[in-house]
């Protein structure tokens, strides 16, 4: 007992400050995309080129804006651009949005689910499944179960059973062999019930959007609610989305000098 | 008398041609001698389409031996039928159940023959379509070993489980609260990655390889990254890419077996290092995340390089970083370790014998915990491994604690040769960028110690130098059967540990 006490004292309370404060991301972080059509040089295609995820939306036939919904987040198309006119900023890790549009356009996303705000405001229950996840999602939702990040205290909790939630999180593309697995378990949730796509292949099957084994993501199976873009996403991403669609205060946008 | 094998090195290629094509009796023989009497392991043994179209399937058998540090390969072309070596060789039962998956190859003799991931077969299969040894591909409908009788009961567990785990279906045969058999059902994670691979390299490929298993992505990419450079002589990597390369795979190990080690805590109830280690297994992501900007190291490796420099004052930072987070991993270890309680679970729970772990060719820590003497960083030095590498890990006893020791050896031991590179980082390395361009017609084989055990990749080349077949076995493709012989006649309550004490890859084996 005595050591356990002692060991207790040793490593410290380390429970982060985020939120309200930001989280601490690595220098070289890649968050939120940006892409200045402007700045893009005549009849370039180098980024779609290189691009594994077609992620990169054009508008005649030109280079317009990244759908952070199939991005990857990998930098291939910045680090190949001559113009400068794609970057990633390492401070937003802010990416979640409500509506498949809002990952095109952050400015066209819709509000959260009132009912939503309304009942779970200050609990949420969640149950996660993974279809076709490569685990890292998985693993980067469960690190908001350890003491750095302390899930609990924002009153939200991963439920064993699908009875006992309110929220269905689904990882990965969607396996063809784990689509009766997904149905069963949300039609075993009671009403009203939301749906979580987390990460770039839950959102529109990522990587594996063109596997003849996988469904392309939850898009046309069961509509989502929060889309939370990245592969796999920043578990501040993660968090920010959640208590975004609970309707309670995140964190803010890393301040550009920490 | 006319060599049956072509020897090479780990990492290199050469001509598919020069892989002597043996009649299908001589091809046998050969296996069982050299698995049987020279104590080779089977490292891959995979089909493909033969060249010309219609010819029927190529089997490919990549070996290797822990003494001699070497690949050997083999080679043969069947119609639609191969008898089963699995009865004298148990090594390949997973493999041959694949094969017969994958290509609708008939396995005669097989005890148990049915599929392991429920997948459409693989473009090109030859063999009759009417074959009896698929009957059905709707995931998980398929026999099962059953007891029948008054005492048995039998306990079904996932797809879907109770945490925040991947999916896969265990089938428990129980004498009461004794386990008399696990049969563990898989498939729920394919995603059809082999055959995205081929046709490639494409601009998706190595994006592909780091979401094998994505905790693993450093070693599969390095896999993939080795293959290229030696399809392709003009990617050489520099010394200090492939250093680098070193360092975050370390990294890698280090985050899963600290947080393994957490996670086994966790389920005997001992909730300090549980709490402890969960927090602790983040310090390593993020050290990785300093290194390339993702916590998974998902942009690190690329064909010929690195795709991020490393300047002499982040090595300092990670190390110091390294030295704080090691301070409290001893810490949260030692009291693991040290307590009655803890140690009354792990010891003599899930032993799994010398002899069954060889038989079912069990590789990483769990096969080094079964007194099996293997590690690729030391018998098949690759990359920054040829000048020096962490320090093996040894036990004998075979069970949960074994496990967990084997993996704690392996935290100092890594920590320990992590210090050393990092103290001597002298001088930012090179990014890289290319396209790979591969040779045509070439087989070549990767081999690397990923923190679960054995990857290995194979890839065979086409006339325009474009993979024709892009073979991955995961460290878990051996050790499913492991996990399931660890149960055998211990308590059912003992599962969690056992289970976790592996800590196995479904997406990695579901491919």
């Amino acid at each position: 007992m005595f050591t356990v006490l002692k060991a207790r004292l040793k490593q410290g309370y380390q429970t982060g400050k985020f939120p309200p404060a930001p989280p601490n991301l690595p220098e070289k972080f890649q968050g939120r995309p940006t892409l200045v059509a402007s700045q893009c040089q005549q009849d370039c295609q180098a980024c779609l080129e290189v691009c594994p995820t077609a992620a990169i939306v054009q508008n005649e036939g030109r280079p317009d804006r990244i759908d952070t919904g199939k991005c990857l987040f990998c930098g291939e198309c910045a680090a190949v651009c001559p113009g400068k006119a794609i970057s990633f900023d390492p401070k937003e890790y802010r990416l979640a949005t409500f509506s498949r549009q809002g990952l095109l356009d952050p400015q066209q996303d819709s509000a959260p689910p009132e009912e939503l705000q309304k009942l779970c405001r200050r609990s949420l229950s969640i149950r996660q499944v993974s279809a076709g996840g490569c685990a890292a999602c998985e693993l980067d939702f469960n690190v908001l179960n350890t003491l750095a990040w302390d899930l609990s205290r924002f009153g939200i909790s991963v439920t064993a059973s699908p009875r006992h939630a309110d929220c269905l999180l689904v990882t990965g593309p969607l396996s063809r062999n784990m689509l009766i697995g997904l149905q069963k378990t949300y039609a075993a949730m009671s009403r009203p019930k939301w749906v979580i796509a987390c990460g770039a292949c839950a959102i529109s099957g990522g990587i594996y959007q063109d596997s003849s084994e996988c469904c392309g993501g939850l898009e046309e199976i069961i509509k989502p609610d929060l889309y939370i873009p990245g592969c796999p996403p920043h578990p501040a991403s993660i968090l920010d989305g959640l208590l975004r669609l609970m309707g309670r205060e995140s964190g803010t946008r890393s301040p550009a000098d920490s | 008398m006319t060599a049956t094998t072509l020897t090479i090195n780990n990492a290199t290629a050469v001509p598919m041609q020069e892989v002597p094509s043996l009649p299908v009796n001589d091809f046998r023989d050969t296996l069982l001698e050299l698995v049987q009497q020279q104590e080779h392991r089977v490292s891959a043994f995979f089909g493909l389409p033969a060249s010309p179209a219609g010819l029927g399937l190529e089997l490919v058998a990549v070996l290797n031996h822990p003494e001699d540090g070497n690949c050997k390969l083999a080679r043969t072309v069947v119609k639609d039928s191969f008898l089963s070596l699995t009865p004298e060789c148990p090594a390949f039962h997973w493999f041959e159940r694949e094969l017969a998956e994958q290509y609708y190859l008939e396995i005669p003799g097989h005890p148990w023959l049915k599929p392991i991931r429920f997948q459409p077969p693989l473009p090109g299969s030859g063999g009759s379509k009417t074959t009896t040894t698929i009957p059905n591909l709707t995931v998980g409908d398929t026999d099962y070993f059953t007891l029948e009788g008054e005492a048995c009961h039998e306990v079904a567990v996932g797809p879907v489980h109770a945490g925040v785990i991947e999916p896969g279906h265990f089938r428990f045969q129980c004498l009461g609260e004794d386990v008399y058999s696990l049969e563990i059902s898989l498939g729920y994670q394919h995603r059809g990655l082999e055959k995205m691979l081929l046709g490639g390299p494409d601009r998706r490929t190595l994006h592909l390889l780091a979401t094998a298993s994505g905790d693993s992505s450093i070693a599969s990419t390095t896999a993939y990254a080795q293959l290229c450079e030696s399809l392709d002589h003009t990617l050489q990597p520099e010394p200090e890419a492939l250093l680098l390369r070193g360092i975050a795979a370390e990294l890698e190990r280090l985050a899963n077996h600290v947080g393994d080690l957490g996670a086994l805590a966790g389920d005997v109830a001992f909730l300090s290092t549980a709490a402890f280690c969960g927090r602790l297994r983040g310090e390593f992501l993020n050290m990785t995340a300093e290194i390339c900007g993702n916590r998974f190291g998902r942009y690190l490796v690329c064909p010929g390089g690195v795709n991020m420099a490393f300047t002499p004052a982040q090595a300092r930072k990670v190390l110091t970083w390294l030295q704080r987070v090691m301070s409290d991993v001893d810490n949260a270890l030692e009291l693991l370790f040290e307590s009655a309680t803890v140690l009354d679970r792990f010891e003599g729970t899930g032993t799994v014998s010398t002899a069954a772990a060889r038989e079912l060719g069990l590789v990483g820590p769990a096969a080094r915990a079964c007194g099996v003497n293997l590690d690729l960083r030391h018998t098949h030095p690759y990359g920054c491994y040829t000048l020096s590498a962490p320090a093996q890990a040894a036990d004998s006893a075979g069970d949960v604690l074994a496990r967990a020791s084997v993996r704690r050896q392996e935290i100092a031991a890594s920590a320990a040769w992590l210090r050393e590179q990092l103290a001597g980082w002298q001088k930012e390395n090179r990014r890289h960028r290319s396209t790979p361009r591969l040779a045509p017609d070439m087989i070549a084989v990767s081999l690397v110690e990923a923190w679960r055990g054995e990857m290995c990749h194979v890839a065979i080349t086409d006339a325009d130098g474009t993979f024709r077949r892009y073979k991955i076995v995961d460290p878990s493709f051996h050790n499913w059967f492991g996990l399931a012989m660890s149960m055998r006649g211990e308590q059912i309550s003992h599962f969690p540990i056992c289970n976790k004490s592996f800590n196995l890859s479904y997406c990695g084996h579901d491919l």
